[in-house]
C-alpha cells in the first residue's frame, strides 16, 4: 500500500511538473494558442465544453464497447470451431493473420460504404480490428489441455460435452483474457478511426474520432486536446476493465493473475 | 478368488507405428485379484505403455488384454489411474478436484461431496479442502489425486510412477499410506516404478521388464506378510529381495 501510494505520489510530480513547464513554454516561446494552447486553456475548453465532450465521450464508448464485447463472442465461438475441426483451423488461420495486418485506415472507408455510417459500421470497425488477438489466443487456449487431464476424462467416460465444459473451456480463460486486454487497448483505436470517416452518428453530434475531425477544421486547438485527452482516458478505463475482469476470474487459481493483481 | 483373472495379457505386441519397432513385445501375464503387481524397468522398456493399454487408451497391436474378462475399453468404470503428475484442474479446490470423476460419471452433487469429504479425511487434507492446488505441497497434490481416483471405487487401481517426483522420505510415507488405504479398499494394483525399494516394498510380486523391445525378463513373489510397515525397511528379508531385485534389474538391462 505504501509502496503504492509513493507511486501516485511520483507521477502527480510528474504530471504537475510537465504542466508547468508547458504553460512556461507557450508564455516564454509566444506560442499562438491554435497552434499549441497553454494547459489553462485546454481546462477551460473541458470545463465549459463538457456537455459536448461528454456526449462524444459515450458515443465513442458505445460503439468500441460493442466492438470488442462482439469480438470477444464471436471470436471465441470461431475459437470453438477451430478446436474443433483440425483442418478447418489450418485452412483459415493464416487468413486470421491477415484481418491483424490489413491496415485498418485502409479498410475503414471500405466497411462505412458497406455498412452505412451509423454506430453499427464504427462497431464492426472495432470488431474487425479486435477479432484476431481473441481467435488466436483462445484457439491457443482450447488446444493447449495436458493430454493427461484428457487421458482422465476419458477414463470417466467423459462426453464430449463434459471435457468442453470442466477442461477445454476453464483451461481456455487465461489465453482468452490475454486475447482481451490486447483488444480493449485497441478496441478504441478502432472506435475512433471508424468515426474519422463515419462523420455523425447521431444527429448534430459523433463520437470522439468525428469532433477531432471537427475541432482541427475548426483550429478549435484547445478542444482537440480535450477530445485527445478523453480518448485516452477512454481506451484507460477499457484496459483496466479487461485487467479487473481478468483479475476476478483468475485470481484464486492462476499464478499469472494473482501476481498483477498485487499490482493495483 | 474367481476364475476369471483381473488383468490378463496374452501373446501382447505394442508398436506404435505399422513399420516402427515394438515398444512391447509377447507379453503374457496374468494378475489375480487382490495382488500388487508392480512393473520394474529403466526408462523406456514400455512399463507406462502397459498401463495405458490396460486402460483402454491405447490400441493393442497384436494379442489380448482383458479387464476382469471384458475389453479394456468397456472395464473403464471399475478402473481408475494414477498419473506420474498429479494432474489436478488447477481451477478447482481440492474438495472440487475429488468429485470430479464422481460428477463426470452423473453422481448428484451431495452425493458427491458426502464421499469427497471421507476421502479427505482418509487421506487426511480435510484441513485443505477448500485450497487450490496451487497452494499445495507436491505430497499434498499426489494425495488429492490419489483421493480423486479412490472416489468412483475402482477394484483395479493403475499407478504410472505416482510418487517419482517427490523426495525420499514423502516417498516412503505415501508408500505406508498407499498400502493402509488398500487394506480397507482391497483393490488390486498394477503400479509402474524405476525405484526397487519402492517396487519390493509395495507389492506381491515384481515383474522386472527388460528393454528394446518390452519384454517380461523375471518375475519375483515378495513373500513378506502384509500389513507392511515402515520398519520392514530394516529387516534382513527385505534387503535380500532388494538385492535380488537389482541383480535381476541390471541383468534384464544388459540383456
Amino acid at each position: 500500500m505504501k509502496k503504492w501510494l509513493l507511486l501516485a505520489a511520483n507521477a502527480a510530480v510528474v504530471f504537475v511538473a510537465l504542466l508547468c513547464v508547458w504553460q512556461a513554454a507557450v508564455w516564454v516561446l509566444r506560442i499562438p494558442p491554435y497552434m499549441l494552447p497553454p494547459p489553462v486553456n485546454v481546462a477551460r475548453a473541458i470545463v465549459m465544453r463538457f456537455p459536448d465532450l461528454w456526449a462524444s465521450f459515450c458515443i465513442s464508448a458505445e460503439a468500441a464497447a460493442s466492438g470488442l464485447l462482439g469480438s470477444i463472442v464471436g471470436g471465441l465461438l470461431v475459437a470453438l470451431v477451430f478446436a474443433r475441426l483440425p483442418w478447418l483451423r489450418r485452412m483459415l488461420f493464416p487468413y486470421t493473420i491477415l484481418l491483424q495486418t490489413v491496415p485498418i485506415v485502409a479498410i475503414a472507408p471500405l466497411i462505412l460504404m458497406w455498412a452505412g455510417q451509423g454506430l453499427f459500421a464504427v462497431a464492426l470497425v472495432t470488431f474487425i480490428i479486435c477479432l484476431a488477438p481473441i481467435i488466436a489466443n483462445a484457439t491457443q487456449g482450447l488446444i493447449s489441455v495436458d493430454p493427461n487431464l484428457l487421458q482422465l476424462f476419458l477414463m470417466h467416460n467423459a462426453s464430449q460435452g463434459q471435457i468442453l465444459r470442466k477442461l477445454r473451456l476453464p483451461h481456455s480463460l487465461p489465453y482468452l483474457f490475454v486475447g482481451i486486454r490486447i483488444s480493449s487497448g485497441i478496441a478504441v483505436i478502432g472506435a475512433i478511426t471508424g468515426e474519422l470517416f463515419a462523420g455523425s452518428t447521431r444527429v448534430g453530434q459523433g463520437g470522439l474520432g468525428y469532433s477531432i475531425l471537427y475541432a482541427m477544421s475548426q483550429l478549435q486547438t484547445d478542444y482537440l486536446f480535450a477530445l485527445v485527452i478523453a480518448a485516452t482516458i477512454l481506451g484507460f478505463i477499457f484496459f483496466f476493465t479487461a485487467m479487473f475482469f481478468e483479475w476476478l476470474f483468475l485470481h484464486k487459481w492462476h499464478e499469472s493473475a494473482r501476481s498483477e493483481g498485487n499490482e493495483y | 478368488m474367481s476364475a476369471v483373472p483381473e488383468i490378463l495379457f496374452r501373446d501382447v505386441t505394442k508398436r506404435f507405428s505399422a513399420a516402427g519397432s515394438p515398444v512391447l513385445q509377447d507379453i503374457d501375464l496374468v494378475i489375480d485379484r487382490g495382488e500388487f503387481v508392480t512393473l520394474l524397468g529403466p526408462s523406456g522398456c514400455g512399463k507406462s505403455t502397459m498401463l495405458k493399454l490396460v486402460a483402454g487408451l491405447e490400441p493393442i497391436t497384436s494379442g489380448q488384454i482383458q479387464v476382469n474378462g471384458l475389453e479394456p475399453r468397456n472395464a473403464r468404470q471399475m478402473v481408475s489411474f494414477v498419473f506420474q503428475e498429479a494432474t489436478l484442474l488447477p481451477w478447482r479446490t481440492v474438495e472440487r478436484n475429488v468429485a470430479l470423476a464422481l460428477e463426470l460419471e452423473g453422481r448428484s452433487h451431495e452425493d458427491a461431496l458426502r464421499t469427497t469429504s471421507r476421502l479427505l479425511q482418509l487421506v487426511g487434507l480435510t484441513d485443505v479442502s477448500q485450497s487450490y492446488p496451487r497452494a499445495l505441497s507436491g505430497g499434498q497434490k499426489m494425495r488429492v489425486s490419489i483421493a480423486r481416483a479412490l472416489a468412483t471405487k475402482p477394484r483395479l487401481l493403475l499407478m504410472d510412477e505416482p510418487f517419482a517426483a517427490l523426495d525420499e522420505m514423502n516417498r516412503d510415507r505415501m508408500n505406508e499410506e498407499i498400502l493402509r488405504l488398500r487394506e480397507a479398499g482391497n483393490w488390486t494394483v498394477l503400479f509402474v516404478t524405476h525405484s526397487v525399494a519402492e517396487a519390493v516394498f509395495l507389492s506381491s510380486r515384481v515383474v522386472v521388464l527388460s528393454p528394446h523391445p518390452g519384454r517380461i525378463a523375471h518375475t519375483i513373489s515378495i513373500d513378506l506378510p502384509y500389513p507392511r510397515t515402515a520398519e520392514l525397511r530394516e529387516t534382513r528379508e527385505f534387503d535380500a529381495l532388494v538385492n535380488q531385485a537389482s541383480r535381476l534389474l541390471r541383468e534384464a538391462h544388459r540383456a
